[in-house]
């Protein structure tokens, strides 16, 4: 047995691309001295084979002729340049390509290859340190949750994962029922169980009842399905809540309010008590249902990988978009994925290096690979990637947010399931592994620096073919009605999947039956793995050669590890022996109630106190350059946003296809008219200020992009993520309540039901002790039916001599905007919303867009009127001009005092105010002067203003109060403003 | 009878379902079928007219895109694609489709199957969705031998989305001549049907191809989508242009369509 080592690089004269790449990097790092890097892709192939076949593998299969050349040697060989740094996956981690290569190699008549590895090989050239040498790899080349430098001399060869010894059972408990509070406490924290002390107590109660201790397997599998990633503790437990708010300068310190569940009396009331005869599935499956057509239902799901994206951010990302997508294929009997969203909130791209917290990788590098690994997994999978947002922020440093969401389309009679007692369990999809242990509960608690070496099991590559035929094989499967219910594998793997599926009739599982990727398994990896890729299934016994053989006909592998028993018990062995044996009622509903104390205190932010500019050109250019109002295009051309062919409206819309749309469109049915859109609101900023007004203006902005593309409310659903810091802790619960109380008053107000949801907590980095939480993030996604495509309109600018209304009212709330941010405050004056006034004003615009009197229609949000304008403007490629004194400007209205203003701020009608104000409700519509009569009759009943025209040319012109310009700039200048930010080449 | 066109499928394969619809659009019957079928004879490629290879990421182009279903083509099915070939018949690679022509060595074609073009990773090193301008061969002064691009507009607009879209001759010689036997069936181009750099040719392909057919204009490949742009509604600028009810690319399948029904 040989193991060949072939190397592959470019001919000379070749653009080495990856080489070419990582030179750049190394450049924006700030190191001096390397001159070029040069990159080739290391395969060892291992197994019984003659060097005619490695001659033929190497030229046939692993080089382009046109472009490539090999060099083959034996064994890993010596390394004689100093430069050359090889970087390969650790042992346990999936190679991602080898599964296809094998298979290729096999085509070709080559049959004794056992394994391949492979290997990147950067070769540096310049003059420079070791030491630089070595920062080089740390900090760009590789990452040390899944790769290592293989050193010269090791002798890894990178196939210790298949050489591990066969596993021996051994019957593994854990002394709870001897064990004091402290002991208890002791376990759960060494288990990485993240159970408090008295859920332990709980689990020692339940065993000292059976008079026995639980086996290593129980224990981890009730931690898992206990924790808050699985059981959303925070939102369905007991909360005490009270609030303390300044009035005239006095402390107001409210009663106590018990809270029981807050989910129930807040996201789901609004459900409940709206009942829209449309909601087919809601808060029940993997995503929610609503319909779409007489035949078919739309689902719709967003999840959050935040945590396994900080330690390894295109892996993080990569099972993230891939778990969501498993969402919908596990919503009923399995829906078809027609799009993706993703929102991203980084650390800003800028931060200093050398002030990196210890463990923390860079801004940058973490959004660099997050938006790979969202690329890589979407565009594989076949889904479009259509809408969402990235923002950048200090408070994301050690944790980004990475949501990733998921629509489908579903048949409408595929929409439940249902377990019976005797079906098969079978799994199938990709093969079990150590990876992704303890994810579930890892995500249940914060990070600290040590998170890279403890939880390194918790992340995870993904394998996105293996999952794309999953999907093709599964919608057959679907279609010939081959199983009763399905669910995905995600967080807390099988135990979870089979758990959940199992709740009411009981499971028996045979361990040793689930395919495995390489020996060494424990009964109790096995079963809580959370290896990508893997679907269960309950079969019933009549299905099962039907459902094995279609499986195989597409190469996937599928497998009966069990039985749904109808005893009520989860029952688990592995060869013949038991290793867990616990009542289902235990295990879902023995979670001890728990109080957590909320608390929320009205902060107090500096209130600027300055006079108005008289030109505010230059502020406008500085807003459009902030990393999160500039153009994201470089990010959304990396996704395929047209696969499946149903892009009706494109997220980069305008006369040169790079204006920022307002939201998607797509039509999952290529034949029907039919659409669905998607947008999202987001604004972490106003949450600092009160997060209720951030919540009530998430939904406000999501519902208001529905409305400028020419959507409706007829129809929409909402879903809520909440990312938030340690609930335990009653500041952060306090304004996690506050959030959702405005998600009950503003949605219910609205008339718009949420559909489901999902929270994420523990988004915490400490160090030294000191924990730093984010600020507090409410995403806020919105679908929505769209009966006629063809009435869709898109926010550029289309034609000289058009008029250029406003479209609601505009207030002093300059809290949290942009332009506050850009001269260095918050504020206080938060934007709210008049809820009726806004829901009557989408009504009529909505209105007036179906009947095609809007050309073009833009939401005011980030940066307000001016950007908006701005943004029209330029993605039309026409100037406009618009006089300030027109847009209906309210200084006071019922509860939006603004006496805690500043002297000069404070009631004023100002230039900058009615620029920049971030006032909710508000669109800027184009309408073609012969259809002024007609929008104007349209909107009666509705604050608007007839704010200017298309004149055409280059400028964008804004007069103020007074009557003189306050903004003249060419739109062009503006777009380079906008664009330059973030064009990360 | 409608002309019957084998829609390729394997893992990875992804743009199949919007490519048969275009297909059925211009009148052909679509049938989808996997490799795996092929394989074990339950599926007889000389029973179609048309053989379609999608887009996607077969195998999820480990390797290089499409190497590894050119590998399989090949060798697999190696005898049954020259006959299919050898009767007159048609094939259509879009996008990965392309890539596995070329690197199955079906395009620009010779009788070993040795690959002598490629597709390689874009200049700008990453995978871009956008617009393009391509232009078939009428400014050339010539009528187009190949089946797919007869009677298209001057300038076709349709979407790219590829990392690896770099179109690379082996060697000078062999450019020459698939220039002079009029094999480079789509340029890209800017709205006017010039030549201009990136992004307009946004991957920096050798001489702006876009697209070639083989010697007898029956295989065609090429890198945009030309199921993305068959219907109005597809154009990024529909809602400020107008809502045409076909877009560009629905010609190309017809094209298909026309001459089976004729000749096969």
């Amino acid at each position: 047995m040989l193991t060949y080592k072939i190397k592959v690089s470019e001919k000379e004269g070749i653009f080495d691309a990856v080489g070419h790449g990582a030179l750049k990097d190394i450049q924006d790092l700030g190191i001096q001295g390397v001159r070029q890097v040069h990159f080739a892709l290391l395969y060892y192939i291992n197994g019984d084979v003659n060097q005619a076949q490695i001659t033929r593998i190497a030229e046939e299969l692993l080089i382009d002729k046109i472009t490539q050349e090999y060099a083959i040697s034996e064994g890993r060989g010596t390394r004689d340049e100093r430069r050359v740094v090889e970087i390969a996956y650790n042992q346990g981690v999936m190679d991602p390509v080898e599964e296809s290569v094998l298979k290729a190699i096999s085509d070709m008549g080559i049959n004794g290859v056992i394994s391949v590895r492979t290997a990147k090989q950067y070769y540096l050239e310049g003059e420079f340190s070791e030491d630089t040498a070595k920062i080089i790899s740390e900090k760009l080349l590789y990452n040390k949750v899944i790769q290592h430098v293989a050193n010269r001399g090791t002798k890894d060869e990178g196939r210790g994962a298949k050489d591990e010894a066969d596993y021996k059972f051994k019957l593994i408990t854990v002394d709870l029922l001897s064990a004091s509070d402290k002991k208890l406490r002791e376990i759960s924290k060494q288990g990485q169980l993240f159970l408090n002390l008295s859920e332990m107590r709980q689990i020692k109660n339940y065993f000292k009842s059976l008079g026995r201790n639980p086996t290593d397997c129980e224990l981890e599998t009730i931690a898992q399905t206990w924790s808050e990633h699985c059981r959303h503790k925070t939102f369905r437990g007991k909360i005490e809540y009270r609030e303390v708010t300044t009035s005239q300068g006095h402390k107001v310190t409210s009663s106590k309010k018990i809270i029981n569940n807050l989910l129930k009396s807040t996201i789901m009331k609004v459900t409940k008590e709206l009942n829209k005869h449309w909601c087919v599935s809601v808060f029940k499956d993997n995503a929610g249902i609503i319909k779409f057509n007489d035949n078919y239902n739309i689902c719709f799901k967003v999840e959050t990988h935040n945590h396994p994206s900080a330690l390894e951010p295109f892996g993080g990302a990569n099972t993230g978009i891939g778990g969501v997508i498993r969402d919908p294929l596990g919503t009923g009997l399995g829906a078809k994925p027609i799009f993706n969203t993703d929102v991203f909130c980084f650390g800003m791209p800028d931060y200093p290096q050398g002030k990196l917290p210890q463990g923390v990788l860079h801004p940058k590098r973490v959004a660099k690979g997050v938006v790979a690994g969202v690329k890589d997994y979407g565009n594989k999978m076949g889904i479009p990637t259509v809408n969402g947002a990235v923002l950048f922020d200090e408070g994301y440093l050690a944790n980004p947010l990475v949501y990733c969401g998921t629509a489908g389309i579903i048949p409408k009679d595929k929409c439940f399931k249902k377990v019976n007692k005797g079906d098969l369990i079978v799994v199938v999809g990709g093969r079990t592994g150590r990876d992704g242990i303890h994810g579930a509960t890892f995500s249940s608690g914060e990070l600290t620096h040590e998170s890279e070496q403890a939880s390194s099991g918790a992340v995870q590559i993904g394998n996105p073919i293996t999952e794309k035929k999953i999907l093709d094989t599964l919608m057959q499967a679907r279609d010939k009605n081959l199983y009763r219910a399905i669910t995905d594998c995600g967080a807390g793997g099988l135990s979870s999947a089979i758990g959940e599926m199992g709740e009411e009739s009981g499971a028996r599982v045979d361990l040793e039956k689930a395919p495995l990727k390489y020996h060494g398994l424990s009964y109790a990896e096995i079963w809580i793995s959370e290896a990508q890729e893997r679907m269960v299934l309950a079969v019933p016994k009549e299905k099962r050669e039907k459902l094995l053989a279609l499986f195989a006909s597409e190469n996937v592998e599928a497998t009966v590890i069990g039985e749904f028993t109808g005893t009520k018990r989860l029952e688990l062995f592995y060869q013949g022996n038991k290793v867990s044996d616990v009542e289902m009622k235990f295990l879902h509903n023995g979670l001890p109630q728990i109080t957590k104390k909320a608390i929320w205190k009205q902060p107090r932010f500096k209130e600027p106190d300055f006079d108005c500019p008289q030109d505010l050109t230059d502020n406008l250019k500085k807003i459009l350059s902030h990393y999160n109002v500039a153009s994201k295009e470089w990010i959304i051309r990396q996704y395929d946003h047209e696969v499946q062919g149903g892009s009706v409206l494109k997220p980069l819309v305008g006369v040169s296809n790079d204006g920022p749309s307002d939201a998607a469109i797509v039509k999952p049915l290529l034949a029907s008219s039919k659409g669905v859109i998607v947008s999202c609101g987001i604004n972490f900023k106003f949450g600092l200020i009160d997060p209720y007004q951030m919540a009530a203006s998430s939904i406000d902005e999501a519902l208001r992009q529905i409305i400028a593309v020419g959507g409706s409310l007829k129809e929409v659903a909402l879903l809520d993520n909440f990312c938030w810091g340690n609930p335990d802790k009653p500041d952060r619960l306090g304004s996690l309540v506050r959030a959702a109380l405005a998600c009950y008053k503003t949605a219910k107000g609205f008339g718009i039901p949420f559909i489901s949801g999902k929270d994420s907590f523990y988004n915490e980095y400490s160090v030294n002790g000191k924990s730093k939480s984010i600020p507090g993030t409410l995403l806020i996604s919105a679908i929505a039916v769209m009966d006629d495509v063809s009435k869709a309109v898109s926010m550029d600018i289309k034609k000289s001599g058009d008029l250029i209304y406003i479209v609601g009212d505009t207030y002093p709330e300059l809290g949290g905007s942009y332009y506050f941010d850009t001269l260095g405050f918050i504020g206080n004056n938060v934007p709210k919303v008049n809820v009726k006034r806004a829901k009557a004003l989408m009504d009529a615009l909505s209105k007036a867009t179906n009947r095609g009197f809007v050309r073009a229609a833009h939401d005011c949000s980030e940066g307000g009127i001016a950007v908006a304008l701005a943004e029209m403007a330029f993605a039309g490629g026409l100037g406009l001009e618009v006089f300030l004194g027109e847009v209906p400007y309210k200084t006071r209205d019922e509860g939006r005092g603004t006496k805690d203003e500043g002297r000069k701020t404070k009631n004023a009608a100002r230039n900058d105010f009615v620029l920049f104000s971030e006032s909710n409700s508000r669109f800027i519509v184009e309408v073609e002067k012969s259809k002024q009569k007609e929008f104007e009759k349209a909107m009666q009943g509705v604050s608007f203003g007839l704010i200017g025209c298309v004149s055409g040319g280059r400028n964008l012109k804004a007069y103020g109060l007074d009557g003189r310009p306050c903004v003249e700039a060419d739109i062009y200048d503006l777009k380079e403003a906008w664009q330059k930010p973030l064009r990360w080449g | 009878m409608k002309p019957r066109a084998l829609v390729l499928r394997t893992a990875g394969t992804n743009c199949d379902k919007e490519t048969a619809f275009a297909f059925s659009e211009a009148g052909a019957e679509c049938a989808f079928v996997h490799i795996n079928e092929l394989k074990n004879k339950t599926q007889r490629l000389s029973e179609y007219h048309i053989l379609v290879l999608s887009g996607g990421f077969s195998y999820g182009d480990d390797i290089a895109a499409g190497k590894i279903l050119a590998n399989e083509l090949k060798y697999a099915l190696g005898n049954e694609l020259k006959a299919f070939i050898k009767s007159g018949k048609l094939i259509i690679g879009i996008c990965n489709g392309f890539q596995i022509l070329a690197k199955a060595g079906l395009l620009p074609g010779n009788d070993t199957l040795e690959q002598e073009v490629t597709l390689t990773i874009n200049d700008s090193a990453k995978f871009e969705d956008r617009w393009v301008y391509v232009r078939g061969m009428r400014d050339e002064g010539r009528e187009t031998k190949c089946v797919w691009t007869k009677g298209l507009p001057e300038v076709v607009y349709l979407p790219v989305a590829h990392g690896e879209g770099k179109f690379m001759s082996k060697d000078k010689a062999l450019l020459q001549q698939l220039e002079s036997n009029g094999q480079i069936v789509l340029r890209y181009c800017d709205e006017k049907g010039e030549t201009a750099g990136y992004p307009a040719n946004p991957n920096g392909s050798e001489n702006d191809i876009a697209g070639i057919c083989d010697i007898t204009g029956r295989i065609f490949g090429l890198m945009p989508h030309p199921e993305r742009h068959s219907f109005g509604w597809q154009h990024p600028r529909w809602t400020r242009e107008g809502l045409r009810k076909t877009g560009d690319g629905l010609q190309i399948f017809r094209n298909g369509v026309e001459y089976a029904k004729k000749y096969l």
